[in-house]
Protein backbone atom coordinates (compact mmCIF):
# COMPACT_ATOMS: atom_id res chain seq x y z
CA UNK A 1 0.00 0.00 0.00
CA UNK A 2 1.59 3.27 -1.18
CA UNK A 3 0.32 6.57 -0.31
CA UNK A 4 1.89 10.19 -0.67
CA UNK A 5 3.29 10.21 2.74
CA UNK A 6 5.14 7.23 1.99
CA UNK A 7 6.67 8.63 -1.24
CA UNK A 8 7.51 11.63 0.41
CA UNK A 9 9.14 9.64 2.84
CA UNK A 10 10.95 7.39 -0.07
CA UNK A 11 12.16 10.58 -1.88
CA UNK A 12 13.49 12.72 1.20
CA UNK A 13 15.09 9.48 1.96
CA UNK A 14 16.82 8.77 -1.72
CA UNK A 15 17.33 12.45 -1.93
CA UNK A 16 19.78 12.27 1.51
CA UNK A 17 21.48 9.02 -0.15
CA UNK A 18 21.97 10.72 -3.55
CA UNK A 19 23.33 14.42 -1.61
CA UNK A 20 25.88 12.12 0.28
CA UNK A 21 26.81 10.00 -2.91
CA UNK A 22 27.44 13.09 -4.78
CA UNK A 23 29.12 15.37 -1.54
CA UNK A 24 32.93 13.60 -1.85
CA UNK A 25 32.94 14.68 -5.55
CA UNK A 26 31.92 17.90 -4.89
CA UNK A 27 34.45 18.67 -1.92
CA UNK A 28 37.10 17.35 -3.84
CA UNK A 29 36.28 19.74 -7.08
CA UNK A 30 36.33 22.49 -4.39
CA UNK A 31 39.53 21.01 -3.27
CA UNK A 32 40.87 21.69 -6.60
CA UNK A 33 40.53 25.38 -5.93
CA UNK A 34 44.05 25.25 -4.32
CA UNK A 35 45.49 24.42 -7.63
CA UNK A 36 43.86 27.09 -9.89
CA UNK A 37 44.28 25.59 -13.32
CA UNK A 38 42.93 22.40 -11.96
CA UNK A 39 39.75 24.25 -10.81
CA UNK A 40 39.64 26.09 -14.29
CA UNK A 41 39.87 22.54 -16.38
CA UNK A 42 37.36 21.79 -13.80
CA UNK A 43 34.80 24.73 -15.00
CA UNK A 44 35.44 24.62 -18.36
CA UNK A 45 34.27 20.76 -18.55
CA UNK A 46 31.12 21.39 -16.68
CA UNK A 47 30.39 24.51 -19.29
CA UNK A 48 27.89 22.02 -21.33
CA UNK A 49 24.51 21.29 -21.48
CA UNK A 50 24.53 17.71 -20.00
CA UNK A 51 26.47 18.88 -17.06
CA UNK A 52 24.17 22.11 -16.71
CA UNK A 53 21.20 19.41 -16.54
CA UNK A 54 22.77 17.21 -14.40
CA UNK A 55 23.22 20.39 -11.91
CA UNK A 56 20.13 21.23 -12.06
CA UNK A 57 19.19 17.76 -11.04
CA UNK A 58 21.50 18.14 -8.10
CA UNK A 59 19.93 21.49 -6.88
CA UNK A 60 16.08 19.75 -7.60
CA UNK A 61 17.30 16.99 -4.63
CA UNK A 62 19.48 19.45 -2.36
CA UNK A 63 15.91 21.54 -2.52
CA UNK A 64 13.68 18.18 -2.03
CA UNK A 65 15.96 17.35 1.15
CA UNK A 66 15.48 20.80 2.93
CA UNK A 67 12.25 21.25 2.50
CA UNK A 68 11.32 17.23 2.76
CA UNK A 69 12.88 17.64 6.32
CA UNK A 70 11.24 20.65 7.04
CA UNK A 71 7.70 18.94 6.09
CA UNK A 72 9.26 16.25 8.81
CA UNK A 73 10.02 19.05 11.08
CA UNK A 74 6.99 20.32 10.91
CA UNK A 75 4.90 17.14 11.15
CA UNK A 76 6.59 16.54 14.31
CA UNK A 77 7.07 19.53 15.95
CA UNK A 78 4.33 21.57 14.76
CA UNK A 79 0.45 21.95 15.48
CA UNK A 80 -1.29 18.93 13.18
CA UNK A 81 -2.83 19.83 10.20
CA UNK A 82 -4.42 17.61 8.11
CA UNK A 83 -3.77 19.12 5.10
CA UNK A 84 -0.23 16.67 4.87
CA UNK A 85 -1.02 16.38 1.13
CA UNK A 86 -0.86 19.99 -0.10
CA UNK A 87 2.74 20.30 2.37
CA UNK A 88 3.89 17.41 0.13
CA UNK A 89 2.85 18.98 -2.78
CA UNK A 90 4.25 22.36 -1.74
CA UNK A 91 7.96 20.90 -0.56
CA UNK A 92 7.78 18.73 -4.40
CA UNK A 93 7.20 21.28 -6.04
CA UNK A 94 9.28 24.41 -4.41
CA UNK A 95 12.37 21.60 -5.49
CA UNK A 96 11.18 21.58 -8.89
CA UNK A 97 11.06 25.57 -9.00
CA UNK A 98 14.37 25.50 -7.42
CA UNK A 99 15.66 23.27 -10.52
CA UNK A 100 13.96 25.68 -12.90
CA UNK A 101 15.31 28.68 -11.14
CA UNK A 102 18.96 26.99 -11.15
CA UNK A 103 18.32 26.23 -14.90
CA UNK A 104 17.07 29.84 -16.09
CA UNK A 105 20.08 31.43 -14.29
CA UNK A 106 22.55 29.28 -15.81
CA UNK A 107 21.63 29.66 -19.62
CA UNK A 108 20.47 33.53 -18.83
CA UNK B 1 -20.89 -26.16 -16.07
CA UNK B 2 -22.25 -22.54 -17.07
CA UNK B 3 -20.63 -20.45 -19.28
CA UNK B 4 -20.29 -18.21 -16.21
CA UNK B 5 -18.27 -20.67 -13.62
CA UNK B 6 -15.95 -22.22 -16.48
CA UNK B 7 -14.95 -18.71 -17.21
CA UNK B 8 -14.13 -18.46 -13.33
CA UNK B 9 -12.35 -21.48 -13.24
CA UNK B 10 -9.98 -20.24 -16.44
CA UNK B 11 -9.39 -17.24 -15.08
CA UNK B 12 -8.27 -18.86 -11.80
CA UNK B 13 -5.57 -20.58 -13.84
CA UNK B 14 -3.48 -17.56 -14.41
CA UNK B 15 -3.19 -17.49 -11.14
CA UNK B 16 -0.31 -19.69 -10.81
CA UNK B 17 2.00 -16.36 -11.47
CA UNK B 18 2.26 -16.11 -7.85
CA UNK B 19 5.70 -17.21 -7.12
CA UNK B 20 5.62 -20.03 -5.60
CA UNK B 21 2.26 -21.21 -5.10
CA UNK B 22 -0.06 -23.73 -6.08
CA UNK B 23 -3.27 -23.00 -7.62
CA UNK B 24 -6.42 -25.14 -7.06
CA UNK B 25 -9.54 -23.86 -7.80
CA UNK B 26 -12.98 -25.25 -6.38
CA UNK B 27 -15.81 -24.15 -8.39
CA UNK B 28 -19.26 -24.15 -7.40
CA UNK B 29 -20.32 -26.83 -9.29
CA UNK B 30 -17.66 -29.65 -7.63
CA UNK B 31 -19.67 -29.28 -3.80
CA UNK B 32 -23.14 -29.07 -5.80
CA UNK B 33 -24.22 -25.68 -4.17
CA UNK B 34 -27.31 -25.26 -6.23
CA UNK B 35 -26.62 -22.09 -7.28
CA UNK B 36 -27.55 -21.40 -11.08
CA UNK B 37 -24.75 -19.58 -11.83
CA UNK B 38 -26.47 -18.14 -15.10
CA UNK B 39 -28.65 -15.95 -13.17
CA UNK B 40 -26.01 -15.04 -10.61
CA UNK B 41 -22.71 -13.15 -10.52
CA UNK B 42 -19.82 -15.13 -9.26
CA UNK B 43 -16.73 -13.36 -7.33
CA UNK B 44 -13.65 -15.22 -7.86
CA UNK B 45 -12.17 -14.95 -4.44
CA UNK B 46 -8.51 -16.57 -3.82
CA UNK B 47 -7.22 -17.06 -0.43
CA UNK B 48 -4.11 -17.94 0.91
CA UNK B 49 -4.06 -20.93 2.35
CA UNK B 50 -1.27 -22.50 4.19
CA UNK B 51 0.34 -23.08 7.66
CA UNK B 52 2.96 -20.55 8.66
CA UNK B 53 5.42 -19.57 6.39
CA UNK B 54 4.21 -22.80 3.60
CA UNK B 55 1.34 -21.85 1.49
CA UNK B 56 -0.24 -21.09 -1.75
CA UNK B 57 -3.23 -19.44 -2.90
CA UNK B 58 -6.46 -21.18 -3.99
CA UNK B 59 -9.58 -19.69 -5.82
CA UNK B 60 -13.02 -20.33 -4.60
CA UNK B 61 -16.14 -18.71 -6.30
CA UNK B 62 -18.36 -17.33 -4.67
CA UNK B 63 -22.29 -16.01 -5.19
CA UNK B 64 -21.98 -12.32 -5.34
CA UNK B 65 -24.94 -10.73 -3.73
CA UNK B 66 -25.95 -7.13 -2.21
CA UNK B 67 -24.17 -5.78 0.89
CA UNK B 68 -22.03 -8.96 0.98
CA UNK B 69 -19.11 -7.89 3.33
CA UNK B 70 -15.61 -10.21 2.32
CA UNK B 71 -16.26 -11.42 5.73
CA UNK B 72 -19.71 -12.93 4.49
CA UNK B 73 -17.31 -13.79 1.69
CA UNK B 74 -14.68 -15.91 3.86
CA UNK B 75 -17.56 -17.68 5.60
CA UNK B 76 -19.46 -18.99 2.76
CA UNK B 77 -16.26 -20.64 1.46
CA UNK B 78 -16.00 -21.75 4.76
CA UNK B 79 -19.45 -23.06 5.48
CA UNK B 80 -20.50 -24.31 1.52
CA UNK B 81 -17.18 -25.09 -0.02
CA UNK B 82 -14.24 -25.77 2.62
CA UNK B 83 -14.69 -26.41 5.95
CA UNK B 84 -11.48 -26.64 6.74
CA UNK B 85 -10.75 -23.13 6.32
CA UNK B 86 -9.12 -21.27 8.90
CA UNK B 87 -10.02 -17.69 9.72
CA UNK B 88 -11.36 -15.43 12.96
CA UNK B 89 -14.21 -13.58 13.43
CA UNK B 90 -16.37 -12.47 16.61
CA UNK B 91 -19.22 -9.82 16.99
CA UNK B 92 -19.45 -8.85 12.57
CA UNK B 93 -20.29 -5.22 13.67
CA UNK B 94 -16.84 -3.90 14.07
CA UNK B 95 -16.34 -3.73 17.74
CA UNK B 96 -14.49 -6.84 18.79
CA UNK B 97 -11.32 -6.08 15.88
CA UNK B 98 -10.50 -10.07 15.62
CA UNK B 99 -11.70 -10.06 11.98
CA UNK B 100 -9.05 -8.11 10.10
CA UNK B 101 -7.49 -9.28 7.07
CA UNK B 102 -5.22 -7.96 3.84
CA UNK B 103 -7.92 -7.99 1.37
CA UNK B 104 -6.54 -7.01 -2.00
CA UNK B 105 -3.39 -5.77 -0.61
CA UNK B 106 -4.76 -3.19 2.10
CA UNK B 107 -5.21 -4.85 5.62
CA UNK B 108 -9.33 -4.13 6.52
CA UNK B 109 -11.87 -5.03 8.88
CA UNK B 110 -13.35 -7.57 6.56
CA UNK B 111 -16.98 -7.48 9.22
CA UNK B 112 -17.82 -3.74 7.81
CA UNK B 113 -16.09 -3.92 4.35
CA UNK B 114 -18.55 -4.36 1.73
CA UNK B 115 -17.28 -6.10 -1.02
CA UNK B 116 -18.72 -3.90 -4.13
CA UNK B 117 -16.27 -1.13 -2.94
CA UNK B 118 -12.99 -3.04 -2.71
CA UNK B 119 -13.91 -5.56 -5.09
CA UNK B 120 -11.92 -5.62 -8.85
CA UNK B 121 -13.66 -6.44 -11.45
CA UNK B 122 -15.71 -9.38 -9.69
CA UNK B 123 -12.13 -10.65 -7.65
CA UNK B 124 -11.21 -10.41 -4.33
CA UNK B 125 -7.85 -11.59 -3.08
CA UNK B 126 -7.54 -12.20 0.82
CA UNK B 127 -4.84 -13.07 3.00
CA UNK B 128 -3.47 -13.19 6.27
CA UNK B 129 -2.67 -9.87 8.18
CA UNK B 130 1.62 -8.77 7.62
CA UNK B 131 3.83 -8.47 9.92
CA UNK B 132 2.37 -11.17 12.25
CA UNK B 133 3.18 -14.77 12.54
CA UNK B 134 0.49 -16.89 10.42
CA UNK B 135 -1.17 -19.88 12.16
CA UNK B 136 -2.95 -21.43 9.63
CA UNK B 137 -4.78 -19.82 6.62
CA UNK B 138 -5.98 -16.22 7.62
CA UNK B 139 -5.35 -16.35 10.88
CA UNK B 140 -2.41 -14.86 12.81
CA UNK B 141 -0.99 -14.90 16.12
CA UNK B 142 -2.06 -11.81 17.80
CA UNK B 143 0.74 -12.33 20.51
CA UNK B 144 3.12 -10.23 19.31
CA UNK B 145 0.91 -7.39 19.12
CA UNK B 146 -0.30 -7.57 22.66
CA UNK B 147 3.58 -8.31 23.95
CA UNK B 148 4.58 -5.02 22.23
CA UNK B 149 1.60 -3.00 24.07
CA UNK B 150 2.21 -4.52 26.94
CA UNK B 151 6.28 -4.32 26.89
CA UNK B 152 5.22 -0.11 25.82
CA UNK B 153 3.81 -0.54 29.13
CA UNK B 154 0.45 0.73 27.59
CA UNK B 155 -1.81 0.59 30.09
CA UNK B 156 -3.23 3.02 32.80
CA UNK B 157 -1.49 3.16 35.79
CA UNK B 158 -4.43 4.68 38.38
CA UNK B 159 -3.22 8.16 40.41
CA UNK B 160 -2.13 7.08 43.82
CA UNK B 161 -3.83 10.38 45.15
CA UNK B 162 -7.40 11.26 43.84
CA UNK B 163 -7.76 14.07 41.18
CA UNK B 164 -9.36 16.65 42.75
CA UNK B 165 -9.97 18.51 39.68
CA UNK B 166 -12.76 17.69 37.82
CA UNK B 167 -11.91 16.42 34.24
CA UNK B 168 -13.61 18.49 31.53
CA UNK B 169 -14.50 16.80 28.56
CA UNK B 170 -13.18 20.54 26.48
CA UNK B 171 -9.79 20.82 28.25
CA UNK B 172 -7.23 20.18 25.44
CA UNK B 173 -5.41 17.25 27.02
CA UNK B 174 -8.81 15.62 27.14
CA UNK B 175 -9.39 16.25 24.06
CA UNK B 176 -6.27 14.77 22.63
CA UNK B 177 -7.07 11.54 24.87
CA UNK B 178 -10.42 11.33 23.42
CA UNK B 179 -8.91 11.51 19.58
CA UNK B 180 -7.49 8.11 20.45
CA UNK B 181 -9.67 5.81 22.98
CA UNK B 182 -11.95 4.20 20.56
CA UNK B 183 -9.03 1.59 19.26
CA UNK B 184 -10.12 -1.50 18.85
CA UNK B 185 -7.49 -3.66 18.70
CA UNK B 186 -7.54 -4.81 15.22
CA UNK B 187 -3.78 -4.69 14.17
CA UNK B 188 -4.89 -3.32 11.46
CA UNK B 189 -2.02 -0.30 11.77
CA UNK B 190 0.23 -3.01 12.59
CA UNK B 191 0.18 -4.63 9.86
CA UNK B 192 0.36 -1.95 7.26
CA UNK B 193 3.40 -0.28 8.94
CA UNK B 194 6.33 0.00 7.23
CA UNK B 195 8.28 0.85 10.61
CA UNK B 196 6.98 -2.60 12.34
CA UNK B 197 8.16 -4.39 8.86
CA UNK B 198 11.68 -3.02 9.19
CA UNK B 199 12.34 -2.72 12.65
CA UNK B 200 11.26 -5.60 15.38
CA UNK B 201 12.03 -3.22 18.01
CA UNK B 202 9.56 -0.67 17.13
CA UNK B 203 6.53 -0.96 19.40
CA UNK B 204 3.72 -0.21 16.54
CA UNK B 205 1.32 2.45 16.20
CA UNK B 206 -1.52 0.83 18.36
CA UNK B 207 0.66 0.96 21.41
CA UNK B 208 2.03 4.39 20.96
CA UNK B 209 -1.33 6.18 20.59
CA UNK B 210 -2.57 4.35 23.31
CA UNK B 211 0.22 5.30 25.72
CA UNK B 212 -0.44 9.04 24.15
CA UNK B 213 -3.98 8.76 25.45
CA UNK B 214 -2.63 7.76 28.90
CA UNK B 215 -0.07 10.84 28.81
CA UNK B 216 -2.76 13.00 28.15
CA UNK B 217 -5.30 11.57 31.28
CA UNK B 218 -4.82 13.39 34.29
CA UNK B 219 -6.12 10.04 36.45
CA UNK B 220 -2.91 8.15 35.16
CA UNK B 221 -0.07 8.27 38.12
CA UNK B 222 2.74 7.38 35.94
CA UNK B 223 3.32 10.05 33.23
CA UNK B 224 7.21 9.86 33.44
CA UNK B 225 7.11 6.28 33.35
CA UNK B 226 5.08 6.57 29.92
CA UNK B 227 7.23 8.93 28.37
CA UNK B 228 10.31 6.68 29.81
CA UNK B 229 9.00 3.62 27.73
CA UNK B 230 8.00 5.71 24.85
CA UNK B 231 11.66 7.22 24.70
CA UNK B 232 12.96 5.26 22.39
CA UNK B 233 10.35 3.59 20.51
CA UNK B 234 8.53 6.21 19.37
CA UNK B 235 11.35 7.83 17.57
CA UNK B 236 11.30 4.66 15.58
CA UNK B 237 8.19 6.13 13.71
CA UNK B 238 9.42 6.94 10.42
CA UNK B 239 5.85 9.15 9.80
CA UNK B 240 4.87 7.02 6.89
CA UNK B 241 1.47 7.69 8.30
CA UNK B 242 -0.05 4.17 6.21
CA UNK B 243 -1.31 3.78 10.32
CA UNK B 244 -4.18 6.93 10.03
CA UNK B 245 -4.83 5.72 6.06
CA UNK B 246 -5.93 2.28 6.92
CA UNK B 247 -7.77 2.60 10.48
CA UNK B 248 -11.33 1.37 10.25
CA UNK B 249 -12.18 3.89 13.51
CA UNK B 250 -10.48 6.82 11.43
CA UNK B 251 -7.80 6.97 14.27
CA UNK B 252 -4.96 8.73 13.34
CA UNK B 253 -1.73 7.02 15.45
CA UNK B 254 0.63 9.69 13.42
CA UNK B 255 -0.61 12.36 15.38
CA UNK B 256 -0.56 10.62 18.62
CA UNK B 257 3.31 9.31 17.73
CA UNK B 258 4.06 13.33 16.92
CA UNK B 259 2.94 14.00 20.41
CA UNK B 260 5.38 11.72 21.93
CA UNK B 261 8.34 12.29 20.36
CA UNK B 262 7.59 16.29 21.04
CA UNK B 263 7.24 15.52 24.86
CA UNK B 264 10.00 13.13 24.92
CA UNK B 265 12.11 15.76 23.18
CA UNK B 266 10.82 18.81 25.90
CA UNK B 267 11.74 16.46 29.07
CA UNK B 268 14.96 15.35 27.52
CA UNK B 269 16.01 19.10 26.91
CA UNK B 270 14.40 20.20 30.66
CA UNK B 271 16.70 17.45 32.02
CA UNK B 272 20.31 18.98 33.27
CA UNK B 273 22.50 17.23 31.27
CA UNK B 274 24.41 15.92 34.80
CA UNK B 275 21.16 13.89 35.40
CA UNK B 276 22.17 11.62 32.00
CA UNK B 277 19.52 9.40 30.47
CA UNK B 278 16.69 7.75 32.40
Amino acid sequence: MRHGSWWAFLLHRLSGVALAVFLPFHFFVLGLAVERAALNDVLDWADNLWVKLAEAGLVVLLALHLTGGVRVLLLEFGRWSDRQQSRIALAGGLALLAGFGFLAAAFA
Amino acid sequence: MTARATKSRSRAGRIGGVSGSIVKCICPRGVKTGYDWSVMAALEVEIWRGEGNDGSWRCYAVPHQANQTVLDVVTHVQRHIDPSLAYRFACRVGMCGSCAMTVNGRPRWTCRTHVSRVSRKGRLRISPLRNLPVIRDLAVDMAPFFEKWRDAEARFVPSPVPVEEPVRPGEPARKAADAGIECINCAICYAACDSVAWNPDYPGPAALNRLWTLVNDRRDGDQDGHLEAAGTGCHLCRSHQECAEVCPTNLNPTTAIAGLKREVFRRTLARPPWEGRQ
